[in-house]
C-alpha cells in the first residue's frame, strides 16, 4: 500500500471568548481532533484570546452557495414584520 | 444573473469597500492575483524564520532568547493564518508547498540576505518588520475578506517585533566599540534591501493598477516606501547610526527625506535567484519537508485506524 | 555545605534541566516535520525556558545576588552545569525528540508535583506554576508516540529505537546526592528514588497504548550530578554561550 503524504486534512477553528458566542477564527491542519484542538490552542490563543475550541473538519461542514443566495436570503427580506420598528406603540408606553 | 451582472455586482461590492468572501463570485483574474499574493505572503513568513532561527541557539540574553523565540514562533503562526486564508480559495497547501519548491511561487526576496552577526537580528527586527509593518497596516483595507482578517490579526502581533529589533540596536550603539561597529555593519547591509522590500517604483510597476483598481493593493509602493523612510531615518540617528546613503537629504519644503538612487540591478538580481542565500532557504526547507514525510504517513495512517468520526471507509 | 548552598545547588539541578531542553527544542526552529508542529515544539521551548529563567533567578537570589541569572546560565562551564543526561542528547529525528521529551515530561511532572509540599515556599509556587505546562507537554509527546507506535513500520521502529538509545539514561535523572540527603530531612523536595516507580509506571502504561514496551538496555550512563556529561554538552554550551564568551561585559 502506497503510504500518502500531504499538509493533513484542514478543520475550521471555532474559539469561545469569556461567555460570547464561539466565533471562527481560521483553519489548521490536523490528523486527528486532539492534534487539531492542539494545534488550534498553539496558533490561536497565544494571547489568551480564548476559553473553549471547537474544531470540525472543514469537509463537514455543509454551507450555502452563492446560487442558493436569492432562495435562501430574499425571502427574510420582505417580512418586515419580524421587526420591532414594524409597530407603533402608544406615547407614554414604558418598558415595550 | 448573466456574467455582465455579476461582474458589476462584484465592483459594487468593492466600491462600497465592502469585502469579497471565499464564495462569492469573482474575476478568474482577481482569484488568480488575491491567491498568489497571500501564498507568497505566507511563503514569505515561513522562510523568514530561517534567517532569525539562525541565531536563536546564540541569543546572548535569557530575555534576548525568550523574545526571538517569540518572534519567530509568531512569523510561523502568520504564515499559517495566511496560508489558511489562501486555502479558502480552494489551493490545497501541499500544493503551494510543492510550488515553492519548484520555485513557481515566490517569496519576499529580503530573506535571501544572510544574518551575520546579532546585530542582524536587530535590523531585522527594526528595519525588515518596520517595512512589513507599512505595508501591513494598509493590506488591513485589502478587499478580500479572509486575507483582510489575517492582516487585522498579524497588524495587532506585529508591533512588538519592530520594537524588538530597534532595542536591540540601540543597546548595541550604547555598548563596547565592536557592539557598535556590528550594528553599523549590519545597517550598512540591511537599509538598501529593505528599501527594496516595497518594490519597483509605480512607475515600473505594472501589477499594481489592476490590484489598486480591485483594492486588493490601497496604496502604491513609493507612498509605502517613503512612510517608512521617514519614520525610520529619524529612529535610526537617535540611537547614533549612519544611514548608507550619502545622497540622503531632508527636503525643507515637502518635510520628506530624500534617498539617493536605489540598485534595482541587485533587487531583480536576487528575486531571480542569485542572492547570498537563495539556494540556501530552498535546500532547507525542501530537505526538512522531505525529512517529515515519514511523519505525515505515520500520523495519516494512525487517523485511519482510529477512524475518530466513525465514516464509512 | 549548609540549607543554603544545598537549596542552590537542588535550584539549579532544575533550572539546568529546563534550559539545556529548552535549547535543544530551539534547534527545531524551521525544521518541523509540518508547520503547525514547529510552533508547537517552539512553545515548548518557551515554557522550559520561562522555567529556566525562574530558576535561575531563584538561583541568583540564594547566592546574595552576587551573581545574575544571565551569568549562571552563559558563564558556567560543562562541568558546572547540573542538567541530567538525557536532556543533552541531540535532537535526531522527530520520533528521538518526541520520546526524550515523554521521559523528560514524565519526570519533571511527578517531580513538581512532589515539589508543591515544599517547605521553601519559593520552590513550591514555581514547582506549580511549571506544572501546569508539564502536564501539557507530557500530553503532547505522549499523544505522538502513541500515534507513532501505531502508524507505520517506520514510525514504530523509529520510536523503538529512539526508547533503546534514550532508556541508558534513565538511571541519572533519578541519582541524588548529599544535597538530597541534607534537604530531604527538611521538607524542601521531594525523594527522586521515590519518584521512579511512578515515572515508569507511567512510562510503561503510555509505551503499552504505543504498541511498545520498556526495552531491555543493560548499558547504564550517569554522571551528572558529578558534573560528567555526555560530549554533546560541550557543544551545545559552546555554541548558546558564544556571544557572553566572545563580549566579556557586554550588555545586550
Amino acid at each position: 500500500m502506497e503510504n500518502k503524504d500531504n499538509q493533513l486534512p484542514l478543520w475550521e477553528v471555532f474559539i469561545q471568548k469569556g461567555s460570547s458566542p464561539f466565533k471562527h477564527e481560521g483553519s489548521v491542519h490536523a490528523s486527528d481532533s486532539k492534534m487539531a484542538l492542539q494545534n488550534a490552542r498553539d496558533i490561536y490563543t497565544r494571547r489568551g484570546e480564548g476559553r473553549h475550541i471547537w474544531v470540525v473538519p472543514s469537509v463537514a461542514i455543509a454551507s450555502t452557495d452563492l446560487n442558493d443566495e436569492a432562495e435562501f436570503f430574499d425571502p427574510s427580506d420582505d417580512k418586515i414584520y419580524r421587526h420591532p420598528t414594524f409597530y407603533t406603540m402608544p406615547a407614554g408606553a414604558k418598558n415595550i | 444573473m448573466t456574467e455582465e451582472e455579476k461582474l458589476f455586482h462584484f465592483n459594487e461590492i468593492i466600491a462600497r469597500d465592502e469585502k469579497i468572501e471565499p464564495k462569492d463570485w469573482m474575476p478568474e483574474a482577481y482569484r488568480k492575483t488575491v491567491l498568489r499574493q497571500m501564498v507568497q505572503h505566507a511563503h514569505s513568513e515561513v522562510i523568514g524564520m530561517q534567517p532569525e532561527g539562525n541565531w536563536v541557539l546564540r541569543a546572548p540574553t535569557l530575555r534576548a532568547k525568550k523574545i526571538l523565540l517569540a518572534k519567530i514562533q509568531d512569523e510561523g503562526g502568520h504564515g499559517l493564518y495566511l496560508y489558511s486564508a489562501a486555502e479558502t480559495l480552494g489551493q490545497d497547501r501541499s500544493e503551494m508547498i510543492e510550488q515553492l519548491h519548484e520555485g513557481k511561487a515566490k517569496y519576499s526576496h529580503i530573506f535571501n540576505y544572510p544574518t551575520l552577526n546579532w546585530a542582524d537580528i536587530g535590523a531585522i527586527g527594526w528595519l525588515v518588520d518596520g517595512a512589513a509593518i507599512v505595508n501591513q497596516v494598509s493590506l488591513q483595507r485589502t478587499s478580500y475578506g479572509p486575507y483582510s482578517r489575517a492582516m487585522v490579526r498579524i497588524c495587532k502581533e506585529e508591533s512588538f517585533h519592530q520594537r524588538q529589533g530597534y532595542e536591540i540596536m540601540a543597546k548595541m550603539m550604547n555598548g563596547t566599540e565592536a557592539q557598535k561597529e556590528m550594528a553599523q555593519d549590519a545597517m550598512n547591509r540591511w537599509w538598501w534591501p529593505s528599501l527594496m522590500m516595497f518594490g519597483p517604483h509605480d512607475k515600473d510597476s505594472w501589477h499594481t493598477q489592476e490590484s489598486m483598481q480591485w483594492k486588493i493593493k490601497r496604496a502604491s509602493n513609493d507612498e509605502l516606501r517613503q512612510k517608512f523612510i521617514d519614520k525610520t531615518v529619524d529612529q535610526a540617528h537617535v540611537i547614533g547610526l549612519t544611514v548608507p546613503d550619502k545622497d540622503l537629504k531632508f527636503n525643507e519644503d515637502t518635510k520628506h527625506w530624500e534617498i539617493g538612487t536605489i540598485n534595482w540591478d541587485e533587487f531583480w538580481n536576487v528575486v531571480k535567484g542569485n542572492g547570498q542565500c537563495n539556494h540556501k532557504r530552498m535546500a532547507h526547507h525542501i530537505r526538512f519537508h522531505n525529512e517529515g514525510r515519514w511523519v505525515r504517513e505515520a500520523v495519516l495512517s494512525y487517523a485511519e485506524k482510529i477512524n475518530e468520526f466513525q465514516t464509512a471507509n | 555545605m549548609n540549607k543554603n548552598e544545598a537549596t542552590y545547588n537542588y535550584v539549579l539541578r532544575l533550572a539546568d534541566n529546563s534550559m539545556i531542553l529548552a535549547q535543544r527544542l530551539a534547534e527545531w526552529c524551521s525544521k518541523g516535520p509540518i508547520l503547525e508542529e514547529d510552533l508547537a515544539m517552539t512553545n515548548i521551548s518557551l515554557d522550559l525556558l520561562g522555567q529556566a529563567e525562574n530558576f535561575y533567578n531563584y538561583a541568583a537570589e540564594l547566592k546574595g545576588n552576587t551573581v545574575t541569572a544571565d551569568q549562571l546560565a552563559f558563564l558556567r562551564s560543562e562541568r558546572e552545569y547540573m542538567n541530567n543526561l538525557l536532556v543533552e542528547q541531540p535532537n535526531g529525528d522527530f520520533a528521538f525528540s518526541m520520546m526524550r521529551q515523554l521521559m523528560y515530561s514524565c519526570l519533571a511532572k511527578h517531580w513538581y508535583e512532589g515539589l508543591l509540599n515544599s517547605k521553601d515556599e519559593m520552590i513550591a509556587s514555581l514547582a506549580a506554576k511549571a506544572l501546569k505546562e508539564v502536564k501539557y507537554h507530557l500530553r503532547h509527546s505522549s499523544e505522538w508516540i502513541i500515534r507513532f507506535g501505531n502508524g507505520t513500520e517506520e514510525s514504530k521502529q523509529r520510536s523503538e529505537f529512539a526508547l533503546s538509545e534514550l532508556w541508558r539514561f534513565r538511571e541519572d535523572m533519578f541519582e541524588t546526592n548529599e544535597v538530597d540527603d541534607l534537604l530531604l530531612p527538611e521538607g524542601i523536595i521531594v525523594n527522586l528514588k521515590d519518584i521512579y516507580p511512578m515515572w515508569k509506571a507511567e512510562m510503561t502504561f503510555i509505551l503499552e497504548e504505543a504498541g511498545m514496551q520498556i526495552p531491555e538496555v543493560h548499558n547504564t550512563i550517569k554522571g551528572s550530578l558529578q558534573g560528567i556529561h555526555t560530549e554533546h554538552l560541550g557543544h551545545l554550551l559552546c555554541e548558546m554561550q558564544y556571544l557572553q564568551r566572545t563580549h566579556p561585559g557586554a550588555e545586550w
